[in-house]
This record gives C-alpha cells, sequence and structure tokens, in this order.
C-alpha cells in the first residue's frame, strides 16, 4: 500500500492585526499547499468583538477577514483546490460565513462553507454560577456572572472533522482550541480515530502549536532576530505532517526569516505550561518525548509526540467589562530628562487628583530609556538625556480617564522644555475587559455544525 | 578551574509570553554542557531573586513563585511564574503587559561559569 502522502498546512494569521495580504502571499508563494489555516482569536477578543456587535448587530467577526476572503477569491474562482480553516467566526460565525458567502459568490466561486459553533457557554455560567470558579485564583463565579459579557468554551477538532468529511471547502468557527485548526484537516487526511489515536492526535496538535502565531516560527521574535536574512520578507509557516503525526515546519522558498531549531524550540515553548501535559481539547500531549532533526535548508522535523486522553472539560474564556484606559507617550530630551519625565507623571496625576479628589485606581508613569521597561530586574540609568515617558491610567469612571487623556499634551507648553514627540493630540480612551478563565463539562456543550453553499 | 563571568544570553537563548496572569519564560541551552551547567544554576530560587522585584502594579504580594520544568531532550526548561503578570495583560498598565520581553531580560543574569562551557556553546551572535 503505497503511503499516504504528507499533508501540507500553513498559517498565514497569527493573530487578529497580522498583515492581512499574508494569506494570499502564502497560497501563491506554495501552490502545493493543501490547507491555510486563520487564527484571529487571542484571550480576549471576543469581548472587543461582543462591543462591536453592540453597535453592529451584524458583525462580531474580525472584518479583516473579508479582505482575505475577497483576495483568496480569484484563487478558488479559477479552480484551486485550497482548504481554508479558520476561527474568524468569533462570536457571529453564522454572519461571517454569510458575509464570505456574499463575496465568493460575486466572485464566481463554488464552494461549501461549513458554519462550526456551539462554543458560547455564557447561559451556562449565567444559570450555574456556583460551578465555574476561576482557573489562576479559584475565586467564584458568584455575582460577576452577571457582568460577563462573552464566555466561550474552546472546541476541539471533532466538529472540524465533520465539516471537512461532509466536504467543507472553508470551515468558520467560534472559539476553538488553536491548534485544532491544524489537527482537524490532518486526522481527516489520514483517517485517524479523534476519539483514540491520541499519539497521532498529539503530533498534529504540536504542528499546530507551532504554526498558530505565524511568523514567530519562522524567525519572528527569535533571540537572534539580528542575524536573519531578509526581515522584511519573513515566510510564513508550513507543517508537512505525516501519517504518524510528524512533522516537518518549514516556509516558501524566497522567503525571508529563518527555521531552525533554535526558532521551532522556542516556538514549543512559547505560552505552555507544564511541558509533560499541554493540555488541548484533542489530547494531553507530551513535549518530553519531542525528538527535533535538521531535514534541509529551513526545514526542521519533529517526531516523537506522546498523547493521551483529554480531560473531561473544555476550558472556557469569559470576560467582563474592567473599567477603562489610555496610555500615551512623550518624548523628553535634555540635561536631567529622567527627573523630568518623572515630575511630568506626578504633574498629570496630580491634575487628576485635583479634578476629582481622589487619584485613578491605576497610574503608571514609566521613562522608557532609564530603564523602567523592566523596573528593579535590569540597571536604572538616570543619566541618560533622552527618555520616552509613557503615561498610562485605569479606572472604573469613564470621565476620569478622559481628563486624564487630556492632561498630557498640554505638557508640551507647560511642562520642561524640550518635551516633544506628541503625535495624538488626545490619547484614545478604551473599555477593559478582565478575563475569567474557568473550564465546563464537555457534556455541557454542544458543537453545532452546518453548511452553506456558494 | 577557572570561572569568567558572563550573561545567561551568552549560552542560552530564550522565549517567554503570558497565559492570563502567568507568565512563562522558555531558556534553552546552547549546548549539552550549557544545559548540564544551567541544570544547576538556573534553580528556580535563583529566577524567582533575579525577578524578585519585578511586581506587579496592582499586586503587593511580595513574593514570586517560579515553577522550573526541564525538557532535557530539547536542553531547555520552562520557566512559570504564575502571579508575575496579575491582574492579567487586558488590565496591567505596563508597557509589557504581556510578558514578551521576560525572556530578553532573564538573559541578562550574570553568571559565573567554567571558562571551558564558553568554547563551543559560546556564541554570540553580535
Amino acid at each position: 500500500m503505497p503511503a499516504v502522502p504528507v499533508l501540507r498546512i500553513g498559517n498565514a494569521c497569527g493573530f487578529w492585526g497580522d498583515a492581512p495580504d499574508a494569506p494570499l502571499r502564502l497560497a501563491t508563494q506554495a501552490p502545493d499547499l493543501d490547507v491555510l489555516t486563520l487564527d484571529y482569536l487571542a484571550e480576549v477578543s471576543m469581548s472587543i468583538l461582543a462591543r462591536q456587535r453592540e453597535r453592529h448587530s451584524e458583525l462580531g467577526y474580525p472584518r479583516d477577514f473579508l479582505d482575505v476572503i475577497r483576495s483568496l477569491a480569484p484563487l478558488w474562482a479559477t479552480g484551486r483546490r485550497l482548504k481554508l480553516v479558520t476561527n474568524a467566526g468569533g462570536l457571529n460565525p453564522r454572519g461571517c460565513a454569510s458575509a464570505a458567502a456574499a463575496i465568493l459568490r460575486e466572485a464566481g466561486c463554488k464552494l461549501r462553507i461549513a458554519i462550526v459553533s456551539g462554543d458560547n457557554v455564557l447561559a451556562h455560567l449565567r444559570n450555574r454560577r456556583e460551578s465555574f470558579q476561576n482557573l489562576e485564583t479559584a475565586e467564584p463565579l458568584a455575582n460577576l456572572a452577571d457582568r460577563l459579557v462573552t464566555a466561550n468554551a474552546y472546541l476541539g477538532a471533532a466538529p472540524i472533522v465533520e465539516a471537512l468529511q461532509s466536504r467543507a471547502d472553508i470551515v468558520i468557527t467560534g472559539r476553538v482550541a488553536d491548534p485544532s485548526l491544524t489537527v482537524a484537516p490532518a486526522a481527516v487526511h489520514f483517517g485517524w480515530n479523534v476519539s483514540s489515536d491520541f499519539d497521532r492526535l498529539a503530533g498534529a496538535t504540536v504542528a499546530g502549536h507551532l504554526i498558530e502565531c505565524g511568523q514567530q516560527v519562522t524567525g519572528g521574535i527569535s533571540t537572534d532576530w539580528l542575524s536573519l536574512p531578509d526581515a522584511a520578507n519573513i515566510g510564513y509557516p508550513i507543517a508537512d505532517i505525516a501519517a504518524d503525526g510528524s512533522c516537518v515546519i518549514t516556509k516558501p522558498p524566497g522567503t525571508g526569516g529563518r527555521v531552525d531549531q533554535h526558532a521551532v524550540k522556542e516556538q514549543l515553548l512559547y505560552e505552555i505550561g507544564d511541558p509533560a501535559r499541554y493540555v488541548s481539547p484533542d489530547a494531553t500531549v507530551s513535549f518530553l518525548t519531542l525528538a527535533l532533526s535538521d531535514d534541509g535548508p529551513d526545514r526542521v522535523r519533529i517526531s516523537g509526540a506522546s498523547g493521551s486522553a483529554p480531560p473531561g472539560t473544555y476550558k472556557v474564556s469569559a470576560t467582563y467589562p474592567a473599567g477603562w484606559r489610555a496610555a500615551a507617550t512623550l518624548t523628553i530630551i535634555g540635561q536631567n530628562a529622567v527627573a523630568k519625565g518623572r515630575r511630568c507623571g506626578q504633574v498629570v496625576r496630580d491634575r487628576v487628583r485635583r479634578q476629582f479628589n481622589r487619584e485613578p485606581e491605576e497610574f503608571l508613569a514609566e521613562c522608557l530609556g532609564a530603564g523602567d521597561g523592566a523596573r528593579g530586574v535590569l540597571g536604572q540609568r538616570d543619566d541618560v538625556t533622552e527618555v520616552v515617558l509613557r503615561l498610562a491610567a485605569r479606572d472604573a469612571d469613564k470621565a476620569t480617564i478622559e481628563y486624564f487623556a487630556r492632561q498630557i499634551v498640554p505638557l508640551v507648553t507647560s511642562g520642561p522644555q524640550g518635551t516633544t514627540g506628541y503625535f495624538d493630540a488626545r490619547p484614545e480612551v478604551r473599555e477593559v475587559f478582565a478575563y475569567w478563565p474557568t473550564l465546563i463539562a464537555r457534556d455541557c456543550v454542544k458543537p453545532v455544525v452546518e453548511f452553506m453553499e456558494v | 578551574l577557572t570561572r569568567v563571568r558572563i550573561r545567561l544570553g551568552d549560552i542560552a537563548h530564550a522565549r517567554s509570553g503570558d497565559k492570563g496572569s502567568a507568565a512563562n519564560i522558555g531558556v534553552i541551552a546552547r549546548s549539552a554542557a550549557a544545559y548540564a551547567y544551567l541544570e544547576r544554576v538556573l534553580t528556580p530560587d535563583a529566577v524567582a531573586a533575579f525577578f524578585s522585584n519585578l511586581k506587579s502594579e496592582i499586586s503587593d504580594s511580595k513574593s514570586l513563585p517560579v515553577t522550573r520544568y526541564a525538557l532535557a531532550n530539547l536542553l531547555a526548561f520552562n520557566f512559570v511564574l504564575p502571579t508575575a503578570l496579575a491582574p492579567g495583560g487586558s488590565l496591567s498598565l505596563r508597557s509589557d503587559a504581556q510578558g514578551k520581553a521576560l525572556g530578553q531580560i532573564l538573559l541578562e543574569v550574570p553568571l559565573e561559569a567554567p571558562n571551558d562551557l564558553c568554547g563551543a556553546g559560546f556564541h554570540p551572535h553580535e
């Protein structure tokens, strides 16, 4: 029996805000790509989408994604077979899919879109508030339940597998675990059983973990970044996944950056806890059995992942509003720049106190360049002749932060000589959301898969 | 045996990030000898001591718990600091609210290393 060929899965969006032209670039640079994954959702992204949906009920998903669909449509219209798996659905996968379908129809594409939802568990948290303690602090949810704006379970690969088995070309999900975007197409391609092939699922989970942050595995944010070739054109990553779940991480030829064991090891360790128990909804993975080897230029092979059954719970990311914040910077140049910067911070703080008879709940003045970025850890320098003064404040009261935001630029005429470098007349006042991680029993969550024909 | 003053970054590379209020820092030795040395000296207590002044802006907790996980297969350690970023990336006012720079900061840890460590594994890129 001939071996099943590897599956080429690329990632061209590591976060909401990544370059919107990257997916088309990667698809063009790698014409043999089988699957493109795009990851849009960070821990508190859902709360931003919730506020967006309050203003525009048809939204609730990152609109950048529609530009990506528009850019890829000509490929599909001319017969390119490329699966797209993305969590761009955010809080509104159906709305996202409808908007994408309209664009694709107009472009003359004939495609099947699958919609994965069922991750919204807000009602569960509200109805059984005694059950959902904070995973980090063990605090009870209690009355905070009334303030929650979002609560989404991280679904696994299973509903995406169902979608792909029903010949979906595009899968648009709400919240799913990031690596599951990669695990699902691999499980379908190789015929893995998503409830028992734990070593293979573990291997694909590692592949997904490595590519989910885009350029971070191809040289981006590496310790040795300064020696990267062509840093202006770092390639987006591709995982060539094999039938045993092992993979080769690489990038398209002709792109900048570097895929070597250094970059792969750094990304393996990125945002993980216990490496013997990397928990995903598809498998609990041990990184302690992984073996890395070079496989040619810009190719690193990762094998040996071991997996066991995932826990009987899904992780839930819930958010609630926690006040308002603003931050701004000024540049201060001249003798005693650090002392001047510190005094300016006190001036702004004083002005807020005089106006409201109290301080903002949180206030921070950092003299960047004088060591404040790692205050108390790396050396302080009080003798520099220029600093960037960064002022930030947070408060439950919006008016307090609006007032704070208006007190910064006046330092250009009232502060020390040499105060410059202001770009915005007033910094933007933004609502902030706090994060409530918790767990929910799997049987409380019912993933839903629907289809939309273009 | 002669010893030389080096920075952790001379024999290791790193990457850091956040998960809620926790920060983690992956530290990867550039040689097997460096890994064996770091296993002895880069203890959780040493890392906690180095970061002891780095407190969140609102948490008044004086201690900074640190857990070290060893990945001998990768010549690496993962340090988890469960409270380092309290009250969490979205609330913290710090420039580095998400702990992205903690790896670079840790690479500045001064070490007294055996001279021979800085042979094959010595890897100053600049």
